[in-house]
């Protein structure tokens, strides 16, 4: 089993405020692992660690070290850019740019180098398939990503992140702004994704992360509470505060 | 259910009183232009496009005005379509916001705007007309416009801007693009409809001020076209004042005609600024 990130003694601070706590967490590679926990524990602050995005918030600081590929990506050896191409990133709010459907997808590998129409045609078929969104969109892939339905801008927001073949994809609550149909096409997406990538993904959902992850991380207050295989979290947990959290005794 | 009916009441009311304001603006406007087309319409034939000013009434004409206006107009957005949009690229997205400097500029850039249009005209005869030596000509002009408009393109702009929505912003940086790739590819064509509709406004102004031109020296007495920025020049507005100081009462009219023209190159001008940016807009939508 293969480790992807390794997260070492993380603290993160908006200003004065510890939002996170000695994180201490491993990640592992080609699996699912679902972050769960109570509104305001840290979850979104930590998924957003993993790529630097809150490097674009004035006032944080962190002390610890994420590992990615042998580097702790803080520090100055890692491009923050480069770092972003290969940990790609899915926002809770569905948010295309007001492009057609088709430069949306092309944003990055076309910022990132790749100039050749028939690449960028193939890149963007590919990952709208990926994404489960192709046959929907693939006779107007010149009209706006404005005009898809909320469930199909967020399929094509998971597309965009495809097109960069990244490596690991983390996903804040993907689904929050979806109903059930649009809901399970995700989460059918990312059980088929995870072969190929490492998967993040924050929910409130305990149904979610018990259908979709391989394992499960119990944040609480800014502190990882508990982190193991989703089965054994959900049926055997060892801390009574997950207990009580997954069977909805507060949260 | 009676307090229902006042209310109703008073809601009409309301709808009334302020039907009734702009009735009055409207009428007030179209008593304006009404005048100006009765007195102005007779004055323009081909005649008066082709032929220089005279102090004969029959003979007079806006050549050299128009096109100086037109000249002053294009090069005063060269110069200030670009300077404003970058300065507000720069304070929205580059400088930082904590610094006290960053504080000073930004809230003095606001005062600026209101400034009365006559000190810009002192500041552009001392800096371009003499220090610079540009003398009285189109560029010093147009450069002295462009210090009077560069606030209104800024703080439209800096609007504009900040309204990107950060998500968006957010979006592209999370796809590994650069600062400079998020600016050029998300928070400009996003924002340029409201830079533009600035830009309309700002349009405007220039093209109607004189106070400034007249400070800086535009003469109103020319018999030639600009053929280059270093030239003399004078403007539409100045062709009116002037035209309107006459005691003849056919120069009168002939301010009113040149005003009409004034009007529709105005219209024009807005009407380039709006297409555009309906075009940005339907991009977006
Ligand atoms: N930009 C910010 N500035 C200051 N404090 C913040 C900021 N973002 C989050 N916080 C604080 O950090 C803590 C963790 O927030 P975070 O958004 O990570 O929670 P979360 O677990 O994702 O919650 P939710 O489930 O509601 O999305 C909260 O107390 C929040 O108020
Ligand atoms: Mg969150």
């Amino acid at each position: 089993m293969n480790i992807k990130i390794d997260v070492k003694n993380l603290d993160f601070f908006y200003g004065d405020f510890k939002a996170l706590n000695n994180i201490n967490i491993e990640i592992e590679e080609n699996k699912v692992t679902a972050f769960i926990g109570p509104s305001g524990c840290g979850k979104s602050t930590f998924i957003r660690t993993m790529n630097r995005m809150n490097d674009l918030i004035d006032g944080t600081k962190h002390v610890g070290e994420i590992i990615y590929e042998g580097k702790n990506i803080y520090s100055s050896e890692v491009d923050v850019v480069e770092l972003r191409t290969k940990v790609g990133m899915v926002f809770q709010k569905p948010n295309p740019f007001p492009k057609s459907i088709y430069e949306n997808i092309v944003f990055g590998p076309k910022r990132n180098g790749i100039k050749k129409k028939a690449e960028l045609d193939r890149i963007v078929e590919t990952s709208l398939k990926d994404a489960a969104l192709w046959e929907e969109v693939k006779d107007r892939l010149d009209s706006s990503a404005w005009s898809l339905s909320g469930g199909q801008q967020q399929r094509l927001c998971i597309a965009r992140a495809l097109a960069m073949k990244p490596d690991v994809l983390l996903m804040d609550e993907p689904t929050s702004a979806l109903d059930p149909v649009a809901t399970s096409k995700i989460e059918e997406l990312i059980g088929e994704l995870k072969d190929k990538y490492t998967i993040v993904i924050v929910t409130h959902s305990m149904q979610q992360a018990g259908r979709i992850s391989d394992n499960t991380a119990f944040f609480l207050m800014g502190k990882l509470i508990e982190y193991g295989e989703t089965s054994k979290i959900f049926s055997n947990p060892e801390d009574k505060r997950t207990e009580d959290y997954i069977t909805g005794r507060f949260g | 259910m009676s307090n229902v009916k006042k209310r109703k009441l008073i809601d009409k009311g309301f709808h009334i009183l302020v039907f009734l304001t702009t009735l009055f603006g409207l009428l007030i406007l179209s008593i304006l232009l009404f005048d100006i087309l009765k007195d102005g319409l007779k004055w323009i034939n081909i005649e008066f496009f082709t032929n220089f000013t005279s102090r004969f009434a029959e003979k007079a004409g806006i050549r050299a005005p128009l096109f100086g206006s037109i000249w002053i107009i294009t090069i005063t957005m060269i110069f200030a379509f670009p300077i404003g949009v970058g300065s507000a690229l720069y304070l929205e997205e580059y400088s930082d916001d904590k610094k006290i400097l960053t504080k000073i500029i930004k809230l003095n850039i606001s005062n600026l705007a209101g400034v009365p249009s006559i000190v810009f005209g002192i500041l552009g005869l001392g800096i371009f007309v003499n220090f610079l030596g540009f003398g009285r000509s189109i560029l010093s002009g147009a450069l002295t416009l462009t210090l009077l408009i560069l606030p209104i393109i800024i703080v439209s702009s800096q609007e504009a801007i900040k309204s990107v929505p950060k998500e968006l912003r957010h979006g592209a940086y999370a796809l590994g693009a650069t600062k400079w790739q998020v600016v050029k590819g998300v928070v400009l064509p996003y924002s340029l409809p409201g830079i533009l509709t600035g830009s309309i406004l700002a349009i405007a102004r220039a093209l109607g001020e004189t106070a400034p031109l007249i400070i800086i020296g535009a003469v109103t007495f020319i018999a030639f076209i600009p053929e280059s920025i270093f030239d003399k020049f004078t403007t539409l507005p100045m062709q009116v004042y002037n035209w309107s100081t006459m005691p003849q009462t056919e120069f009168h009219d002939l301010a009113a005609g040149a005003i009409i023209i004034l009007l529709i190159l105005l219209l024009g001008a807005n009407a380039v600024a709006i297409i555009l940016r309906n075009k940005y807009q339907n991009r977006i939508k």
